[in-house]
């Protein structure tokens, strides 16, 4: 794609054991795309990640970030990436003043300019009049909130977010949505993890749609709603046998079953003729958990 | 190249951890010890005239130092490292900044051996009310705890990193680290072992501790303390490696 990506896969083969987490992955994120990483429970998303900073070593296969080679060159890279893990590592018996202090050290931030970067870190986090409360007495909510606060407080180039707001209730998740959009803005590169679609198509440039290891599909949103499901889905309510039938007549048709219901893609595509047949059903918008579905036949939650 | 950058950044940590721990870190370093010390030197050193011609107390509580040092070290390495490796996912967190294993294993040996050197005095001084003359060698012994400790600190990481589960401490405890700090002279003399026995005992670390202590206490005795430092040195080198090796595999999938 570009000539320089901020994050650079080719080939990468993870495996354990007889298990093949990551199986042949090529993957670009360019400088300044917020990439989101769309896959179900063990499709690969957090090995990915942690192969970017070196954390997992590839089998086969290179991988740069920001054109250091990782592993080989990962501490440089470290430097300029910020990663926010997938479980809550935080320090709890230290205060959030303390955690971000102790990042602060760790990056590779000016001595002069760390009391700042903490100052800075409790006020993205809103956690400012929390300073010296020990992490352990904060609400699950504010903890993910530090947590992201500590892999930015070196505003590093490249940002991991491995399912940033994973279990979290939507008013959080609404707070760093905010966090991540601002990150956007800045320029900063993004590769974010995630099985929520509305994230995905919230937040994401771009969409990696992981399953399995690999990357079956990519593009904007739009661009994969257009190649994969078109504009509209047409939903039909009702008995398996009904369902049975709703798919019969759709032949030819890519259709979804979710539940009680089964789905017909490309709605806007259906002939008149076959419209009469199948009844009355309901018009939506296509979204991205079509194109999933479709893709990999597994079912987000 | 040392990275001073990851060191710093790793022993700050440490001590931004231990002005909110030290109480606890503290009293528990140093009052096993000194129960040691007064148990065996109050109780036992009124049966016993003296020991090599020293009396029992000087005896036992220039060993003591080494059970503290021992204790304060060993147990470090081996929980705290646990725990933050398998419960707190603490490295994994490091691990995503400029700091390699090698380098959060090594300041932290450095931190605990720190710790140990201090802690390491505290026997002395309680063997000092009790009639312990102090004297100018003594000085050493923060140093001598230093060195000990560190190896002990990379050792008790190396066990962490080959237990299957916490509570095979146990076991650990029981067969390898109580006949480390028993047949170490600590307690009594190792003359009074059989030869093969007395052989042994100079693979044990903590037996070239105790000797220095003593030696730095009551006389330095040439190249034989030269020998006991280069034993600590080479245990500490040996336990270093087997450390990183180690936990690498352990944290790098
Ligand atoms: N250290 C490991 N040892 C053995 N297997 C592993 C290890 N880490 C990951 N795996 C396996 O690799 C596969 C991919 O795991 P990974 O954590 O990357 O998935 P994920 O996409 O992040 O899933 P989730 O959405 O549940 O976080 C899974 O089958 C997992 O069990
Ligand atoms: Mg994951």
């Amino acid at each position: 794609m570009t000539a320089n990506p901020a994050v650079r896969l080719q080939g990468v083969v993870k495996r354990f054991g007889a298990l093949t987490a990551v199986d042949h992955l090529d993957l670009e994120v360019p400088e300044g795309v917020c990439l989101g990483l769309l896959g179900p429970n063990g499709a690969g998303k957090s090995t990915t990640m942690k192969m970017l900073t070196g954390q997992a070593i590839a089998d086969e296969g290179t991988i740069e970030v920001l054109g250091f080679p990782v592993p080989a060159k990962s501490k440089q890279a470290r430097g300029l990436m910020g990663v926010v893990p997938q479980a809550d590592n935080l320090d709890e018996e230290l205060t959030c003043e303390e955690n971000l202090l102790i990042w602060a050290t760790l990056q590779p931030i000016p001595r002069n300019l760390r009391q700042q970067a903490v100052a800075d870190g409790l006020a993205l986090a809103a956690l400012t009049d929390r300073a010296h409360s020990k992490v352990g007495t904060l609400s699950g909510g504010m903890k993910r909130r530090l947590l992201i606060a500590r892999g930015l407080v070196h505003n590093p180039r490249v940002v991991l977010l491995d399912e940033p707001t994973v279990g979290l209730d939507p008013q959080v998740r609404a707070d760093i949505w905010v966090i991540i959009d601002r990150l956007r803005n800045e320029g900063v590169t993004v590769l974010m993890s995630t099985h929520y679609i509305e994230e995905a198509e919230r937040l994401a440039d771009d969409v990696a749609i992981m399953s399995h290891g690999r990357i079956i599909a990519r593009g904007t949103p739009q661009q994969l709603l257009d190649t994969h499901v078109g504009t509209h889905a047409l939903e039909f309510y009702g008995p398996p046998e009904r369902l049975t039938e709703v798919e019969a007549i759709a032949e030819g048709l890519p259709t979804r079953r979710t539940g009680p219901s089964v789905s017909i893609l490309r709605a806007e595509s259906i002939p008149e003729a076959m419209h009469d047949r199948l009844g009355v059903g309901t018009q939506r918008v296509a979204n991205l958990e079509d194109v999933f579905v479709l893709l990999t036949g597994e079912v987000l939650e | 190249m040392i990275d001073v950058h990851a060191y710093a950044g790793i022993l700050t940590r440490e001590a931004i951890m231990f002005r909110r721990l030290w109480v606890s870190t503290t009293f528990a370093s140093i009052v096993e010890p000194t129960i040691y010390l007064l148990a065996f030197g109050l109780g036992l050193g009124a049966l016993i005239s003296n020991i090599n011609g020293y009396s029992y107390i000087e005896f036992v509580g220039t060993g003591s130092v080494a059970t503290a040092v021992l204790f304060s070290s060993v147990f470090t390495g081996m929980f705290t490292t646990y725990v933050r490796r398998v419960y707190q996912k603490t490295y994994d967190g490091l691990l995503s900044t400029p700091v390699d294993v090698s380098e959060i294993m090594t300041a932290e040996g450095l931190w605990i051996a720190a710790k140990a050197g201090v802690y390491g005095c505290a026997p002395l001084l309680v063997a000092m009310c009790f009639g312990l003359p102090p004297s100018w060698g003594m000085l050493a012994v923060p140093f001598i705890g230093f060195l000990t400790g560190l190896g002990f600190g990379f050792f008790g990481q190396w066990l962490s990193g080959i237990v299957p589960s916490i509570d095979a401490f146990n076991y650990v405890t029981s067969a390898l680290i109580t006949p480390l700090f028993l047949v170490a002279g600590t307690f009594f003399p190792l003359t009074q072992l059989p030869q093969w026995a007395q052989t042994l005992a100079q693979l044990n670390p903590l037996y070239h501790c105790v000797q220095l202590v003593r030696h730095a206490a009551f006389g330095w005795e040439g190249w034989a303390d030269v020998g006991n430092v280069a034993a600590l040195v080479i245990f500490a080198i040996i336990a270093r490696y087997l450390s990183i090796r180690r936990l690498r595999k352990r944290l790098i999938g």
